[in-house]
């Protein structure tokens, strides 16, 4: 807001008020600049009355005169708005025909009314109302689940009766991703789960004199349990997230409703072959991991404890049973159908705005970890129950 | 078959009808007694100023939103009220343009363009090919099958998308602000197509703009929907409205007067 006339010289700020009849008139003059000392508005006006014969309640109206007027920025704006709410508040009429036009303009810019009055947002609610809502919420995200594990099924059912058809190329995307694409993540983990899993049993077998029995521990172990649940917890941070930012950019790109307002199922387009194709994946993956954690474990066994490999092999497979390699594979099935669910669910959920992607990411992981720490210890209890 | 000449006047109703519709967002109303009804074949675009409800009226009709209390029929069925089977049926009768295209970024345009047909048509694969050649070529990317969205422009994108939405030959065409993000001549040569199709296949156009000039171009009739009102004030055709506006806020919309010039 640079002054549409430069004054020669930089003089100071003023506002001088003189009574015409039952009026103010303020003389505004010199440089009126935001990094100088400028006027303020009532205590000018009240020394004016102070000094004149008009008593305060009879002024009508109080005016400008912009003659001497040398430059001027925001400050001199924050000047005159000091005056208006001043007139609004004192009851008489801010008169602004003196001021030139450039301001008039500012002014009347700066005081138009939005035209849309924003709703003040509620007050925050109590801290009772917040564990109820907390609690309507968790109530819904569980029905939102649900009724999406129906469509799923629905979509299942339609696929299986030929009422719709396999989205092969999604699907094959998703196999080539989860096949050589998570393969050295999934090799380097596994081979540390393996490694880890050897040395708690050196170190605790060891004591005992019962070194041997580490290829057990592996064994055990890895088939049964770690081969799986390290698997799918890098598949649920890995694809789960993934799927859930891709589907989520599609609904904020609208290519989500495109499908809709053709009467085209996202669910049988976008999420079947994505869920399926995890679905054949990950017990491929886990079947892996498996081989690659025993080779760890039997490394750090070899390297500890003079066990040869061949002691190692003998000694484990003696232990382990084909039951235990399947019960591995089994739940890897089941992670990754959780996997696919929790993260498709999620994104096809996702809000409108760029951040709701970065929330739809974050709950997919959080949601398929949970599901898949479940859903192992419910299938080892029922294993427990069965003695497989 | 896909390829006919003139809409399927099979009913007598309107293509769109609405009644007594109110749109709200929770408990907040932001437009109330909306009753219009779009007549077949015209051009009918639907004005506002931003914050109005115009595109969430728009995701109304096409049928994206739960139902409102209030009744849209399309072809005088209720598409929020049809089961599975008629929505399906009402939903191969129209097409949507987005505001951004929507394009299914994984796909080529030329496979854009056939999946509703693959989906939702009986057409075999060659009648398909035929089909999504002429539709590229009608909007002028003839040649441009191949590409992805992401290889081309925004204008480009946009008539893909509009080639998208003929696709099926929809009797009813939904426009939600055809022309933002492009520029005046890529604008302008939409609206050329939008009056050509409707031209010429008899397609019933229902715009939602608030770009003037487009607005005056295209629009047999246009509903104005005023914010401070919270419904709708105006119907008519454009030029009526201007040279003779039924209120202020009317006028000022397409004069362009922003009330602050004093």
């Amino acid at each position: 807001m640079d002054a549409p006339t430069a004054s020669g010289q930089q003089s100071q700020a003023s506002a001088a008020f003189r009574s015409e009849d039952d009026h103010l008139v303020a003389a505004l003059a010199g440089t009126w600049q935001l990094e100088h000392p400028s006027p303020r508005f009532e205590p000018l006006v009240a020394a004016a009355l102070a000094s004149s014969a008009v008593p305060a309640g009879t002024i009508r109206a109080i005016g400008f005169d912009g003659a001497a007027l040398g430059a001027w920025d925001s400050s001199l704006l924050i000047f005159l708005r000091e005056g208006k709410s001043y007139c609004e508040s004192h009851d008489c009429a801010f008169d602004t025909a003196g001021l030139p036009t450039q301001i008039t303009d500012l002014l009347s810019l700066a005081s138009a009314v939005p035209e849309l009055v924003v709703e003040k947002e509620p007050p925050a609610p109590s801290r009772v109302a917040r564990i109820g809502l907390a609690g309507i919420a968790a109530w819904d995200a569980a029905l939102s689940a649900v009724s999406f594990l129906g469509e799923l099924a629905q979509g299942l059912l339609r696929l299986l009766t030929g009422r719709t058809r396999m989205q092969w190329r999604a699907f094959w995307v998703v196999v080539q991703s989860n096949a050589s694409g998570a393969l050295p993540i999934v090799t380097l983990i596994a081979l540390l789960v393996g490694v880890i899993i050897a040395f708690l049993g050196v170190v605790v077998l060891q004591r005992f004199g019962a070194g041997y029995y580490v290829s057990y521990l592996v064994g055990y172990g890895m088939l049964r349990e770690m081969g799986a649940l390290m698997t799918g917890i890098i598949i649920a941070g890995r694809t789960g997230a993934g799927f859930a930012a891709e589907l989520g950019s599609m609904k904020i790109t609208e290519e989500l409703d495109a499908y809709a307002t053709l009467g085209i199922s996202a669910v049988d387009h976008l999420v079947l072959p994505r869920v399926l194709g995890l679905f054949v994946m990950m017990p491929l993956l886990v079947v892996y991991a498996d081989a690659v954690g025993i080779l760890g474990g039997m490394l750090v066994s070899v390297t500890l404890i003079d066990l040869t490999p061949t002691q190692f092999t003998t000694g484990m497979l003696s232990a382990v049973s084909l039951s235990d390699a399947l019960l591995g594979v089994f739940k890897a099935t089941i992670y990754g159908a959780i996997v696919g669910f929790a993260g498709c669910m999620h994104g096809l959920r996702t809000g409108t705005d760029a951040s709701a992607v970065g929330r739809s990411a974050t709950s997919a992981v959080v949601l398929g970890i949970t599901l898949i720490i479940v859903a192992n210890a419910v299938v080892d209890w029922l294993a427990a129950l069965w003695q497989i | 078959m896909v390829e006919r000449s003139g809409p399927d006047v099979t009913s007598g109703a309107p293509p769109v009808e609405v009644t007594g519709l109110t749109m709200q967002y929770g408990s907040r109303v932001v437009m109330h007694d909306l009753t219009f009804s779009v007549e077949r074949g015209e051009v009918f675009v639907i004005m506002g100023g931003s914050g109005s409800g115009k595109s969430t009226l728009l995701r109304h009709l096409v049928g994206l939103l739960p139902a409102p209390p209030g009744a849209i029929r399309i072809d005088g069925e209720d598409l929020t009220a049809a089961d599975p089977a008629a929505r399906k049926r009402i939903l191969r009768r129209i097409g949507v343009l987005f505001q951004a295209g929507a394009l299914w970024s994984g796909l080529t345009l030329a496979e854009n363009v056939a999946l509703p047909l693959e989906e939702l048509s009986e057409l075999d694969a060659p009648a398909i090919a035929e089909v999504v050649e002429l539709k590229l070529a009608l909007v002028g990317l003839q040649g441009f099958g191949e590409f992805y969205p992401s290889a081309i422009s925004g204008g480009m994108r946009k008539r893909a998308a509009l080639a998208r939405a003929i696709a099926l030959d929809p009797d009813v065409l939904f426009f939600d602000e055809p022309s933002s993000g492009l520029d005046p001549i890529s604008a302008s040569r939409l609206d050329d197509l939008i009056l050509a199709i409707a031209a010429s296949f008899g397609t019933t156009i229902v715009v939602v703009s608030h770009d003037l000039a487009s607005v005056f171009r295209i629009a047999d009739r246009a509903l104005f929907l005023d914010i401070s009102q919270r419904t709708m004030t105006a119907l008519g055709p454009p030029a009526e409205l201007r040279d003779s506006p039924p209120n202020d806020e009317v006028r000022r919309f397409l004069t362009r007067d922003s009330g602050s010039n004093t």
